[in-house]
């Protein structure tokens, strides 16, 4: 319960700010971050909902990928090599999200790439991003020059005043459409905003110089309608909207079929298509693709008011039998105000509406599998 | 009213001792989102884990503070957790129970050393 110091640990540049804003600061990826702020988890949920959040996201990883060859086209057929996504494809301004996958057919990362006209800008997770970048530099300096981003720092405001809110700074975003992205002056600073995020809300990432980073990021707080946001409430935000956690619903043994991010592999790396596999793990992939996977990751609304969290075993029957499937990340959603879990099961139990049973401390409670989002997105197309 | 060094507090209600969480535990904790409470009527020694509380951040037990009989239980943390975080010391109560020896309320911290305790 003691606050951390955080000696060992690395410090955003927005550090003090979290510090002076009455932050709860934990240990994170190696980083010291916001767990909370003096809302609390369960109301900077809603106020994320109703108006708008401003998450401190800069200890994820930013890098670009700069084509010797100046055709950004050939960062793109290089960076294809890594990952089962089309991006050749992705326009100028565009963003997509992409998946590394390891020779096994199991995922290293999930990740955001950006085509900014000469280069593509990547954003990868804090916790998997040195692994990421030698990973990047092995295998793609032949055609690009691989550039960590250490001199920026990385915003996300989201929410349905999201929009206005940045707007005032910056009238241009107002006119960005979902997952797009652009080079935007902030009060006099270069930034690179892109219209997405990871909270299931319409909203902008911002990427904004260090030393810069801390006068916009108050600017913005201080519109009436802009809160702070810490790590609590980014997760439940990101667990109702349905969307992965890196570690906990994805790791390296998971395939992105048993994931269920089929779509984020396009026609043409598919079977058929016109750069069929060339990926690592194409093998298992495709495969998978054409025949099914075993177990596949569902959504998971238990039935009474305990929620049940990463680890849960689910089972078939209320008694006996062996396990088939487990929890992998579960909360309470405070918008859908019941609690939600995501987690993995067999195939055969994977439909809409299957009932099963989660061990809670022992006791078997019922859980049904659910569609996700649990609660709608609302992203501006 | 007395404190244990988990965080509960006791206060004596006539022949009955009610208890709870405190103030500061139910800030540590966060917001809490459910409350598994044990049936009345259930004997319990002391360190029994009696009630689970849920949290946004995680599961925590509540221990039995004294040996004793549990004879209530807060029904209304079923539907509203809440009232935890609300007002712990009052309707955020989790049981009443019935203690053999009520001296061994004696060896527990009082509001002083608690706030001593947890500074």
């Amino acid at each position: 319960m003691a606050d951390t110091t955080g000696a060992d640990l690395k410090q955003t540049v927005l550090n003090a700010l979290h510090r002076d804003m009455g932050a709860k600061m934990v240990p994170f990826a190696g980083y010291d971050m916001p767990v909370q702020y003096k809302l609390g988890v369960m109301q900077e949920h809603l106020h994320t909902r109703a108006k708008a959040g401003l998450f401190d996201v800069s200890h994820m990883g930013q890098v670009i990928l700069r084509p010797k060859s100046g055709d950004v086209a050939d960062a793109a057929l290089a960076l294809e090599t890594l990952v089962p996504v089309a991006l050749l494809e992705l326009k100028e301004g565009r963003q997509r999200y992409a998946l590394f996958t390891n020779d096994a057919g199991g995922i290293d990362d999930d990740l955001m790439v950006a085509n900014r006209g000469d280069h593509l800008f990547v954003v990868v997770n804090a916790a998997c991003k040195d692994a990421d970048i030698a990973h990047m530099q092995a295998n793609l300096s032949d055609t690009c020059d691989v550039t960590p981003i250490t001199d920026r720092a990385l915003i996300a405001l989201q929410g349905p005043e999201a929009e206005r809110a940045l707007a005032v700074l910056a009238p241009a975003v107002a006119e960005m459409k979902f997952m797009d992205v652009a080079t935007v002056d902030i009060m006099g600073a270069d930034c690179w905003v892109s219209r997405s995020g990871y909270s299931g809300e319409d909203g902008y990432e911002v990427s904004i110089p260090n030393d810069r980073a801390e006068e916009i990021t108050r600017a913005l707080i201080a519109d009436e309608a802009v809160e702070l946001i810490g790590l609590g409430a980014r997760d439940s935000l990101r667990l109702e909207a349905g969307l992965c956690l890196y570690g906990n619903d994805l790791d390296p043994t998971t395939s992105p079929v048993e994931a269920n991010l089929n779509w984020a592999m396009q026609k043409a790396r598919r079977a058929g298509g016109a750069r069929e596999g060339g990926f690592p793990g194409a093998e298992r992939i495709l495969k998978e693709l054409a025949d099914g996977p075993s177990r596949l990751r569902v959504g998971l609304l238990p039935e009474g008011r305990a929620p049940m969290r990463a680890g849960v075993e689910l089972f078939a029957e209320e008694e006996g039998g062996a396990p088939i499937g487990t929890v992998t990340s579960g909360a309470f959603g405070p918008s859908i105000e019941r609690p939600m879990a995501m987690g993995y099961v067999a195939t055969s139990h994977s439909a809409t509406g299957t009932r099963l049973f989660g061990e809670v401390r022992g006791k078997r409670l019922p859980v049904t599998v659910a569609d996700m989002p649990f609660r709608a997105a609302t992203y501006k197309r | 009213m007395k404190y244990t060094e988990e965080h509960e507090w006791l206060r004596v209600e006539g022949d009955l001792v009610v208890v709870g969480i405190s103030d500061h535990a139910s800030e540590q904790l966060g917001d809490i989102v459910f409350v598994e409470l044990p049936e009345a009527e259930t004997t319990v020694a002391k360190d029994d884990e009696v009630v689970v509380i849920e949290s946004v951040k995680a599961a925590s037990d509540i221990l039995a503070p004294l040996d004793g009989e549990i004879v209530e239980v807060n029904e209304a943390l079923a539907d509203n957790p809440a009232l935890v975080n609300e007002d712990p010391t009052g309707d955020g109560w989790f049981f009443k129970m019935k203690i053999e020896d009520m001296s061994a309320l004696d060896d527990l911290m009082d509001e002083a050393a608690y706030k001593e305790f947890i500074a």
